[in-house]
């Protein structure tokens, strides 16, 4: 599987989210920074990496989507590439039109941190199908604007066509719906607040974000 | 030219900080404030020599694509 990180400035999970795929793919990502013009040749998945890209300038992920990388992103995905898009990187998905919804500032207004138990909402995406029949996983969540929303018509459709990924359990940001992550229309984007990349086996965070990886492997 | 652009979140969307400052302001005993929202002003400098019906089409152009988001927000522009 060839794979990029785009690398924001403000990006501080790109490294993570390096380690992850040459873990699991035994490939090196290539890393891309956001003022590349273009991505390298027949990349079958983007990570848009968590972070505080530009310093969540303006709104969270809106400076990112701006970024020179954006087309090439956008042209990736609707080529029917897969992208990763985690915590600041769904913030950017979303701003790039990529995924419906916005990431609202959490309705605690804390910044929260802490291992996060999700529900697997569906275990037939390319992103989730290593899972079988496993119903729960653990990922880290670190963020302040994580609190999904959308309105009633689109929530309602994203849960009619199967495209909600995960839910929290015990909903730590006031999301629509305890929504955690979304697919898009094709399901080869999925963006989400928690961190499967820092779920990888190491010392900290379990290793429930391996199967995630794997499943990616497979599909693509 | 100057043109001011005031970006809200839309009525209907939580906003827990405008909610934190309405608290706080009834903690210091301004008892006669409700609900409040928070927003932000981005002022821009336009180039001279734009009429003001150019430089609002422009600036509406400017909000839809990176000033607001119009998931979430609303905005309202002001030129002169």
């Amino acid at each position: 599987m060839k794979s990029a990180v785009i690398v924001f400035p403000g990006s501080n999970c790109d490294r993570d989210a390096q380690t992850a795929l040459r873990q699991v793919t035994g490939a090196e990502p290539a890393m891309v920074w956001h003022k590349e013009g273009a991505l390298p040749n027949k990349l079958d998945l983007i990570v848009l990496p968590g972070g505080f890209s530009y310093g969540d300038y303006l709104r969270s992920g809106a400076m990112a989507a701006a970024s020179p990388i954006g087309d090439a992103i956008r042209a990736h995905a609707a080529r029917g590439g897969y992208v990763l898009a985690i915590c600041n990187g769904f913030q950017v998905a979303t701003e790039l039109g990529l995924l419906p919804g916005a990431l609202l500032r959490n309705a605690s207004l804390n910044f929260t941190c802490r291992p996060q138990p999700l529900a697997i909402a569906t275990n037939s995406s390319a992103f989730t199908a290593g899972y079988k029949e496993q119903r729960e996983v653990s990922f880290p969540i670190a963020h302040h604007d994580g609190n999904y929303f959308a309105d009633a018509a689109t929530l309602d459709r994203l849960e009619g066509e199967g495209r909600v990924a995960f839910r929290y359990i015990g909903n730590p940001n006031g999301s629509a719906r305890d929504i955690a992550g979304v697919l898009s229309e094709n399901g080869r984007v999925l963006g989400l607040m928690p961190h499967p990349e820092r779920a990888m086996a190491g010392q900290e965070g379990g290793n429930d974000g391996v199967k995630l990886f794997e499943s990616l492997m497979a599909a693509a | 030219m100057k043109a001011t652009v005031h970006v809200s979140l839309k009525v209907g969307v939580l906003d827990p900080q405008g909610k934190a400052v309405g608290d706080a302001l009834g903690r210091l005993g301004f008892d006669e404030v409700g609900a409040v929202r928070c927003g932000k002003t981005i002022e821009l400098e336009l180039k001279d020599g734009l009429s003001k019906a150019d430089a609002e089409r422009r600036v509406k152009e400017m909000c839809e694509k990176l000033l607001a988001n119009t998931v979430v927000e609303r905005y309202s522009i002001d030129i002169g």
